[in-house]
């Protein structure tokens, strides 16, 4: 683990230290590993495993008859996350700088794979891979990351050459570029909830790049635009449009669209200062939330835990987005702080969405909490971006 | 690494950095603040609903209790009926609002489309009857008296028939035993309204959208006792319905059963009698209008004395309670409430009020004697009493020279009333009254209890009118503008009424305290009244709340509340002056107006009192008054524009006294015919599984009782015993008619 990627580590000179000792030296990869951000993030997967048991096990029609069938995923996705991310920071978002483009290649390819036959829709999204073995794949999901790092690489490539302040025009476009393809894939299946992720992550990673004024605002004013079109070109399904009327007004069709909304607002809202106590919530064992392991998993959180258990979801998210932005800051490379600007920028919007429709401030996107909500590919993904995080942090120089 | 520039930095980015770090936190507060909302400050509210969200209530309907007579016979009860209903939620996600299963239906039921239609549809403000007027999410039933093959029919092809259910229902039934009707004391039930199930939500008894509630009459007045509480299992159940929780139950609690005073026999036999009286009240011929009288209404109440119990009251015109069962039709509807219906509705016992016309002169001799007139007088009954060229005539000018108060009574002398008011008046102060005028005349009728509710327990009872100083000048007050506006100086009557109205109505003028002495002009009473006073009169003094109740009797018979008589207050008068007014009663029945209808009664063995009355009524025919009492009841009929009072009530309360007492028409008591000798002092018993003990009742006691008189033996025609005497000027009762100018002419 601490070989080979750590530059500031000597070797030949002194004597030669046992593990124990090098684990806790100053320049350790254990003792620069940003804590905070881990125990948070395994924190919130833990709390996940049992809001997402709480959810499911009484819905015989999802668990199969096996009341810890998404108990043991979910926690099976935590453990493989994790590795991944050990796999990442020993891979190193500097070493992982050369794989980008078959990275990205590779995630456009799956993404597009989506849209074959071999794609399947689940709620209305043609987003997924069926595997075998009852496993599926949600490419997007990789999407948010390959983004996040061509982008970062094309962006930062001049700038820590040295060559440059600021990115250039061109680089400014090629960047864009890079991520219109996905998004434009993704927006076909539809996945709306996707592309708008990839928006914000996108002018996440403009605004942290020093890309200039214009194009920032530039692009959010083509955002603004292209949403203006999309509505009067009524290119949204109709469901999509729905949500959002529903959103406008939740009492508008209780037994319909605004379901959903209605069902989680009082699940909530029902849950007061300390929540029902996990396992007792009615509105959860009811199974009145729709999607309540996945995209609506907050809820239980809500009702069964209370105002405590919901604020300290939000706090924890709260501590890895402060951390990931301090890391953006103290790193010295700009493909460092790019790639963790995206990050925040993606977890940010992601959280900020999740819990904002199940407390109704927010439209219906089937967009999942990250770390708390059921499903492996948003698992393994943003594990992966903690990994990146790490390794950002790992690699700044040991003045910074 | 060593192309890192240490520097490395630009401030752009760091600026960038700070910015993004902001927006992230303020998301994120944004989403604390808006949890603290939703759980802290509307956590209470959202509590409740997920509570309704998934608790699942399943309702047992109580069964409502019974009505029964004194002795146990049900007046209302229930049946189970085969009811068809249809569910408006499931009828209007049809693509046609369900008007092709309607129309099936119809056919099955035998009814036309359109009739099915109306029942369906739901009342408001511009809808009339028929329509639903119960909760739109509950089944609306169609019909109640479909047969068993109707019903088969429905339910064997559900899928024809999507919406509709047939299922039997406890409903309610008035089965009229002995023909006995009693609607207007009974009254009916209708579905309960959204808003009333609204307003009792947080009382101690609920409604629920089923729930069918009293509308009027006994069935609205104790509608508590008798609804019952319908018992609640609550389950906690799924999105799906499925139950996942455990099952909370309230027992179901039927309702009570009540027992009232009426004697179905005696009922039947009132509205019988009062029906005849009326039917032959319209043979005769009034002179005054040159057609037969109309007889359009009457009522008839039968109280017990001693306890201001209703024996029975009756009515009429009346209708059959039972239209109101399942929903009421358009055509019942139109008959019941429309212009040219009579208002069957009406208890006019309680609800009907009229000028008492002499019934009333009980209230101006104790008013007289509390004044300091002396009973025994004695006082000039001229043929005509004369006010500033004003002339106030006796009845047919007939005068009786000096006379009691108690002779007054017995051949209903007016002017000796008319004297004695106006002398009252003039000390009074007359048109300019003194600060504290005595008033007596005024203030022993309110003493009476007029003008004021007796306080009966059925919803609705109106107050009569005591037409003292206070009340003329209110009134004035409200009609003056539309007097000075219509009253001409030489119009027609109405006009020169108008005219004079407007220039002194708010004053007690002489002619009104004469004519108000003989229970004329403004005054007005309620057969109830007359019956409490004339019970009263009977029993010693104690004017009881009349009552129909008599108990509430659990439905399992182990709890029984006795509704106790209660007393209001006392006659105002001493007990020397009342003996010497009952004497003076028992003579009207003797030798007095009413002695003709009371010729062979067993005077000396049930001691009768009667007084008669004829009412002026402007632009009608007169009302007809009838009061009487025995030791143990008193009876009290009224008939509007039915004539005079023994000529119109009197065979019929005659009547209804020999069923009492089992009397003949030659005067013989026959214990054995006797159906209430006494007042019936025993509960009907409530056996604990909930069936009553209950007495045979005859098919018709009416007809019984007409048949008995058909006996060979007995004289030929009912209504001119062998044994009285023809009607003469004499003993015929007094009417007046307000003259206000010249002479007074009488109508006859």
């Amino acid at each position: 683990m601490t070989g080979g990627v750590n530059s500031f580590q000597v070797s030949g000179y002194g004597p030669e230290r046992s593990g124990w000792t090098r684990l806790l030296a100053r320049d350790s990869v254990a003792r620069r590993l940003d804590w905070p951000i881990l125990l948070s993030a395994t924190a919130l997967s833990l709390l996940g495993t049992l809001l997402v048991y709480s959810a499911t096990r009484n819905r015989t029609e999802l668990n199969q008859g096996d009341p810890y069938y998404f108990l043991v995923r979910h926690l099976l996705n935590t453990g493989i996350g994790l590795a991944l991310m050990a796999g990442t920071i020993w891979l190193g978002h500097r070493g992982l700088r050369t794989a980008v483009p078959v990275l990205y290649g590779f995630s456009v390819l799956l993404i597009l794979l989506v849209l074959t036959p071999l794609g399947s829709t689940i709620n209305g999204a043609h987003s997924w891979i069926k595997l075998p073995g009852g496993f599926s794949l949600q490419p997007s999901e990789f999407v948010k990351v390959t983004i996040i790092l061509g982008m970062a690489m094309l962006l930062s490539a001049r700038v820590d050459a040295g060559d440059r302040q600021y990115p250039d025009h061109r680089t400014v476009m090629q960047a864009l570029g890079l991520a219109a393809v996905p998004m434009a894939i993704v927006m076909l299946m539809p996945d709306l909830g996707s592309v708008m992720v990839m928006v914000i992550i996108v002018l996440g990673v403009l605004l942290a790049s020093g890309a200039s004024n214009r194009w920032v605002f530039g692009l959010l004013g083509a955002g603004a635009a292209g949403a203006i079109t999309v509505w009067q070109l009524g290119v949204l399904d109709d469901y999509q449009i729905a949500r959002f009327a529903a959103f406008a007004n939740p009492e508008l069709d209780p037994a319909g669209v605004g379901y959903n909304t209605n069902q989680a607002r009082i699940a909530i809202g029902s849950g007061g200062l300390t929540g029902s106590g996990l396992f007792h919530g009615s509105q959860t064992t009811g199974q009145f939330v729709p999607e309540q392991q996945t995209d609506f998993v907050f809820t239980v959180a809500g009702e069964e835990l209370g105002f405590l258990g919901g604020g300290l979801i939000i706090l924890l998210l709260g501590v890895v987005l402060w951390r990931a932005c301090r890391i953006a800051r103290e790193t010295t490379d700009l493909y460092g702080t790019v790639v963790a600007a995206g990050i925040v920028a993606w977890f940010a919007f992601q959280t900020f969405e999740n819990v904002g429709m199940t407390l109704g401030i927010m439209p219906v996107t089937g967009l999942p909490l990250p770390f708390v909500s059921y499903g492996g590919s948003s698992m393994f993904a943003v594990w992966i971006a903690v990994g990146l995080l790490q390794s950002i942090r790992v690699q700044r120089p040991m003045s910074a | 690494m060593t192309n890192i520039p240490e520097t490395g930095r630009n401030t752009r980015v760091q600026i960038r950095l700070v910015v993004i770090q902001v927006l992230v936190l303020s998301l994120l507060l944004t989403l604390g603040g808006r949890l603290w909302y939703l759980q802290i400050r509307e956590g209470a509210a959202y509590a409740k609903e997920a509570s309704g969200n998934h608790v699942q209530q399943v309702v047992q309907p109580a069964v409502r209790g019974s009505i029964l007579d004194a002795r146990g016979v049900a007046l209302a009860d229930n049946e189970t009926r085969l009811v068809v209903s249809a569910s408006r939620t499931d009828l209007l996600k049809m693509k046609d609002d369900g008007k092709e299963v309607l129309t099936k239906l119809a056919r099955v039921l035998g009814m036309t489309p359109k009739e099915v239609m109306l029942k369906v549809r739901l009342c408001d403000a511009k809808t009339p009857q028929p329509c639903w007027n119960g909760s739109p999410y509950q089944p609306i039933p169609i019909t109640d008296e479909a047969t068993a093959k109707q019903a088969l029919q429905i339910r064997e092809r559900a899928e024809d028939f999507p919406g509709i259910t047939a299922e039997p229902q406890a409903v309610r039934r008035y089965p009229s035993p002995g023909k006995a009707n009693a609607a207007q004391v009974l009254g009916y039930l209708s579905p309960v309204t959204d808003e009333e199930i609204k307003e009792a939500q947080d009382t101690d008894s609920p409604f629920l959208r089923s729930d069918q509630v009293g509308r009027s009459g006994l069935e609205r007045q104790y509608d508590k006792q008798l609804r019952g509480k319908a018992g609640v299992t609550r389950y906690e159940v799924d999105n799906l319905g499925r139950v996942i929780g455990q099952a909370e139950a309230d027992p179901t609690h039927p309702g009570d059963n009540l027992v009232t005073s009426i004697d179905a026999r005696v009922q039947r036999i009132a509205e019988y009698q009062l029906n005849e009286a009326m039917k032959e009240a319209r043979k005769q011929h009034d002179r005054n209008t040159g057609t037969n009288y109309k007889a359009d209404s009457g009522a008839v109440v039968v109280m017990e004395a001693k306890t201001g119990r209703v024996v029975a009251m009756a009515s009429n015109p009346d209708y059959d309670p039972n239209a109101w069962v399942g929903g009421i039709s358009a055509k019942d509807y139109a008959r019941l409430t429309g212009k040219s219906s009579n208002y069957p509705l009406l208890n006019r016992a309680i609800q009907g009020q009229s000028a008492p016309g002499s019934i009333f002169k009980v209230i101006p001799t104790a008013a007289a004697v509390n004044a300091g007139y002396p009973f025994d007088g004695p006082y000039e009954c001229s043929s005509s009493y004369s006010i500033g060229g004003q002339v106030f005539k006796n009845f047919e000018s007939k005068g009786y020279g000096p006379i009691s108060l108690g002779r007054a009574l017995e051949v209903s002398c007016d002017t000796v009333f008319y004297r004695l008011s106006h002398e009252e008046w003039k000390r009074d102060g007359g048109t300019k009254p003194k600060k504290k005028a005595n008033d007596w005349f005024y203030r022993t009728a309110h003493q009476f209890g007029l003008g004021k509710e007796t306080g009966i327990d059925l919803p609705n009872e109106v107050t009569g009118r005591v037409p003292d100083r206070q009340w003329k000048l209110n009134y004035w007050k409200a009609n003056k503008d539309a007097w000075c506006r219509t009253g001409k100086r030489d119009g027609s009557y109405a006009e020169r009424i108008a005219y004079e109205n407007c220039l002194e109505g708010n004053r007690m003028r002489a002619g009104d305290s004469v004519n108000y002495s003989i229970g004329q002009g403004d005054t007005l009473v309620t057969p109830i009244q007359m019956a409490t006073i004339y019970g009263a009169i009977s029993n010693g003094g104690t004017m009881y709340t009349p009552s129909v109740g008599k108990a509430v009797i659990s439905a399992d018979g182990k709890t029984v509340t006795p509704i106790k008589p209660r007393a209001h207050g006392k006659l105002p008068m001493t007990r020397k002056t009342r003996d010497e007014i009952d004497e003076a009663l028992a003579g009207v029945a003797t030798r007095g107006t009413a002695a003709w209808r009371f010729g062979g009664w067993p005077q000396d063995k049930i001691p009768m009192h009667a007084k008669t009355g004829t009412a002026e009524v402007y632009g009608k025919q007169t009302t007809s008054w009838f009061a009487t009492y025995t030791k143990d009841y008193s009876i009290v009929m009224t008939i509007s524009q039915g004539g005079t009072g023994s000529g119109a009530s009197g065979p019929a309360v005659r009547n209804i006294y020999n069923a009492l007492y089992g009397v003949s028409e030659d005067g013989e008591i026959d214990s054995k015919k006797a159906l209430l000798p006494t007042p019936q002092k025993a509960l009907p018993k409530v056996k604990t599984d909930g069936t009553i003990a209950t007495p045979k009742i005859a098919k018709d006691p009416a007809k019984d009782q007409q048949a008995k008189k058909k006996d060979p033996n007995a004289p030929a025609d009912p209504l001119q015993p062998a044994t009285s005497a023809p009607p003469s000027p004499e003993n015929r009762d007094t009417r007046r008619r307000r003259r206000r100018r010249g002479s007074r002419r009488l109508p006859t």
